[in-house]
């Protein structure tokens, strides 16, 4: 790779640094919407060769500011310096030219596609000619395994969010701006973004990075500017800080942390899954080999593994958005439920919360009330002889507005217009306010603020509490390790035994993510760790 | 200076009552270009085509005449759209449905049925519709054949099919060898609203299906369900909804309703079949259907505004001397218009100065 900091400008103004300038600096910048200050006079240096955090809870205005750096959005005052060079970002080609890369939260990709030929949709005149091989070998390098052939629809979160790192990668960035990268890798991935990441620093690239994951920060990063309500509230260096200070200066107050009362009685089986095997239509998905389990009444099942090893299948078939091959392979509160719809089986008693928000969960574009009934008409009061009840669900929306404390603008929003971690609020509250006798969830708090997530996680032990089952799918192992009492790891679609939290350390629960030690045809796997 | 789309937070409601209209004004600005551009004065042939017929009493007859198809038509075809299947072939089902209900009154014809006969051609002629539209529903669920080719070609047989029937087994022997059967009984023909005029009790029966399928698409379950499998498929399977299955009933509703047009129009206007009974309602209930934003009180409306350009179509033929086919240049331009005035609903146009470059930065 080029020595990017050959390009350098001349010096133009003092600083602490000496003569050197920063790469990218924000002077005051603010941006309004109307009547509201989304940014408000920030000032931030971003310096060659390092990793900068970009700290806050949802809503501090960190997603506006990286959107104007990145050329979405114009400052309503302020400007951007580059080099010490003021400039004028119109656009995310104007910011791609300066060398500016961007990896979003939410993946703009076409999901008829294949890998490759996103990749080389979001590239600048870059000539199609080759570009599977580019994006193998920058994938290979890199250590984001791909496969540039394969059709983007078939793909987990986790492996999308790796061809927006990879296509970033091949515009060569300057400063690379990441948005919450980690929310769906392993610890293991994660380490390896983190030694990705490093890689880039060591080259001279200026990497700003926005997280929740306090730990994570103060583990790589080397300068982080918090931004509470539209302001930076401080700029310092993370790993002189707690994770417990730098959570103070994000919200401003202390975090409560998530309890349970401790004394757990588990009641009898409420989900007992046999022998279940299942091979999906689409032919990329994950078999389900042989897989075992059950979750007993009051208990948290955790279920760990990388993104795209058979959690997508396994929900599926669990909720009976697809059938297993025999009845018996499921049971649900004690009867065969495996040739069920995923209607008798709320029915039943059960509830479930998919990884994806909008679009699965919800209709984006409906309103919270309608979206009420997805999983309201299966067994509730809200439609009756085929006719729906307006007051039923707008009531409904109400009572999870006030448990759940979701934010919205007016009563009855469509669910696009609120904020991820406000949308999960809602739909996590939806299920749990029907008090299901057995919750299956995934990926609970996926790119949610902290304070969201432990209402989220509290909501869910409160449920177990009450005499619910429990089965949470994460890639965020210290979700699990928070909330769960056993944990279960899944891998290329088999499942390892389940072993009581407090038994078992992270370093064993990676292996196992990485197929290590799995019963059955686990040894084939040995070889590759 | 540029002009860019944004994205609105929530679609505009403002908008999306407005759109229409806007399209409407697009389009007659169009036209009075397109009037011009032939040599007649523009204003002048504008008031033909679209005023001239709202003070003529006949004309307002017609007017709801003509609608009473594009109604039935495009109330079933929203019904379709809105599930996100696509039938393009409601012309076909208009046909199948004139003949499977116009078999009743050719074989009755010259007997002493009685008053069943009409209420059976109705039945039959929606059943027909129907089972016609079942084909290219089956052929897209079980092989996943586009229904928008299949429904389409299917006109064509249809087509064909009436016009082999009414110049062959089904021709009229007193009939001086015109390619039509004969004439229908009174037990077989729709009774008119007022003596002597055109209007007809299908007008009636097509506000019962706005009626009711407002009610169904605004309250009930199974309109829920059509409106989420069509907007969020994934979303709809996670509710428990199984889009194949209703890819065959809004094929199968909406098919009823375009075969139920059919033989109200025959038993109504026409009286006899012959090889053409329709001047194009199926494909312009597809304008109806979208300018009516897919609701059932919106088609209603646009059924009576695109009534209007028939009506109007044939004004300006007699009095301007211009092609009739000026009718289908219309509604092609209205519907051009009315979707590309729904980007709206969702965008807002800016206009965005070039940003300066802020100064007096330290």
């Amino acid at each position: 790779m080029a020595d990017v900091l050959t390009a350098s400008a001349p010096a133009a103004e003092k600083s602490e640094r000496g003569d050197e300038i920063p790469l990218l600096e924000a002077v005051g910048i603010t941006k309004l919407y109307g009547d509201f200050v989304a940014n408000d006079a920030v000032d931030l240096e971003i310096w060659p060769a390092e990793v900068h955090a970009l700290l806050g809870e949802n809503g501090a205005g960190k997603s506006t500011l990286v959107k104007m750096i990145y050329g979405l959005l114009q400052p309503s005052a302020g400007a951007f310096k580059w080099h010490g060079e003021p400039i004028v970002l119109s656009g995310p080609a104007a910011a791609r030219a300066r060398g500016i890369g961007m990896v979003f939260q939410h993946f703009s990709l076409f999901e008829q596609l294949t890998v490759a030929e996103n990749v080389a949709l979001g590239l600048d005149n870059a000539p199609l000619a080759g570009i599977e091989e580019r994006v193998a070998e920058v994938s290979k390098s890199y250590g984001l395994p791909l496969d540039p052939r394969r059709a983007v629809w078939r793909l987990s979160v986790g492996e999308r969010q790796r061809i927006e790192i990879v296509r970033c990668l091949l515009q060569d960035p300057k400063l690379l701006i990441l948005d919450e990268p980690t929310s769906v890798l392993t610890p293991q991935e994660a380490e390896q973004l983190f030694r990705t990441l490093r890689v880039l620093r060591k080259e001279g690239r200026a990497i700003l990075y926005i997280s929740h994951k306090l730990e994570e920060v103060r583990a790589l990063c080397d300068t982080a500017t918090i931004l509470r309500g539209g302001k930076v509230v401080a700029t310092c260096d993370p790993r002189a800080e707690t994770a417990q200070s730098l959570a103070r200066m994000m919200v401003g107050g202390e975090v409560g942390a998530v309890r349970s009362d401790g004394s757990k009685r588990l009641g009898q089986s409420r989900l007992v899954v046999k022998n279940l095997s299942f091979t999906p239509e689409d032919p990329h998905g994950v078999r389900l080999d042989n897989v075992t389990f059950e979750v007993a009444a009051g208990e948290i099942l955790g279920l760990a593994g990388v993104a795209g090893n058979g959690q997508d299948e396994l929900f599926a078939v669990l909720s009976g958005e697809a059938r297993a091959a025999t009845a018996e392979s499921i049971r649900i509160d004690g009867k065969d439920a495996g040739h069920l719809s995923i209607t008798q089986r709320r029915r039943l008693g059960a509830a479930f919360v998919p990884e994806e928000r909008l679009g699965h969960a919800t209709a984006p574009r409906f309103k919270l009330s309608d979206n009420a009934l997805i999983s309201g008409h299966a067994a509730s009061p809200m439609v009756r002889r085929g006719f729906i009840d307006r007051g039923q669900t707008l009531a409904f929306v109400e009572r999870i507005t006030k448990a759940y404390d979701v934010r919205k603008a007016k009563a009855d929003p469509e669910a696009l217009s609120l904020s991820g971690g406000n949308l999960q609020k809602y739909v996590v509250g939806r299920e749990i306010l029907r008090e299901p006798r057995l919750l299956i969830v995934s990926q609970p708090t996926w790119g949610v603020d902290a304070g969201a997530a432990a209402a989220i996680r509290q909501a869910i032990i409160d449920l177990a509490s009450r005499g619910a089952a429990v089965l949470v799918m994460s890639q965020d192992l210290d979700e699990l390790y928070e909330i769960s009492d056993r944990l279960v790891v899944i891998c290329s679609g088999r499942l390892s035994s389940p072993r009581a939290t407090r038994h078992v350390d992270r370093g064993e629960i990676g292996m196992l993510m990485a197929g290590v030690g799995m019963k059955g045809k686990g040894e084939g796997h040995a070889t590759r760790a | 200076m540029r002009l860019a789309l944004e994205r609105r937070g929530e679609r505009s409601l403002l908008i999306a009552f407005l759109s229409p209209l806007l399209a409407i004004a697009l389009t007659l600005a169009t036209g009075a270009a397109l009037f011009a551009l032939l040599g007649k004065p523009p204003l002048e042939a504008l008031r033909i085509y679209f005023l001239d017929p709202l003070i003529d009493p006949w004309a307002l007859q017609e007017i709801v005449v003509k609608a009473t198809p594009l109604v039935l038509i495009a109330v079933g075809l929203a019904v379709c759209y809105l599930a996100n299947a696509w039938n393009i072939g409601a012309e076909g089902q208009f046909l199948i449905g004139a003949i499977t209900g116009g078999w009743v009154a050719v074989a009755t014809h010259g007997t002493d049925a009685g008053y069943w006969v009409l209420p059976a051609m109705l039945v039959l002629g929606a059943l027909g519709g129907a089972a016609y539209a079942l084909i290219p529903a089956l052929f897209k669920v079980r092989f996943g054949a586009s229904e928008i080719l299949t429904s389409l070609m299917l006109v064509y047989v249809a087509e064909l099919l009436l016009d082999w029937l009414v110049r062959g087994p089904w021709r009229d022997p007193k009939g001086f060898n015109f390619p039509t059967t004969a004439e229908f009984d009174a037990v077989a023909t729709m009774p008119t609203l007022i003596e002597g005029s055109r209007l007809h009790f299908g007008a009636i029966i097509a506000l019962l299906v706005v009626i009711g399928a407002t009610l169904v698409l605004g309250r009930t379950l199974k309109g829920f369900e059509i409106k989420l499998v069509g907007a969020a498929p994934r979303a709809a399977r996670f509710a428990g909804f199984d889009d194949k299955t209703l890819t065959v009933v809004t094929f199968a509703i909406s098919g009823a309703l375009a075969g139920l047009a059919g033989i109200i129009e025959v038993s109504a206007t026409i009286n006899h079949l012959q090889p053409n009974i329709s001047p194009g309602y199926g494909f312009t209930a597809i304008i109806v259907a979208f300018l009516g934003r897919l609701h059932p009180v919106g088609i209603l409306i646009a059924a009576l505004f695109l009534a209007l350009t028939y009506i109007g179509g044939e004004a300006a033929q007699i009095s301007l001397k211009v092609p009739l086919d000026l009718t289908k240049v219309f509604q092609g331009i209205l519907l051009f218009y009315v979707l590309a005035c729904d980007t709206l609903i969702l965008y807002r146009i800016r206009l965005i100065a070039a940003p300066k470059v802020a100064h007096g930065v330290r």
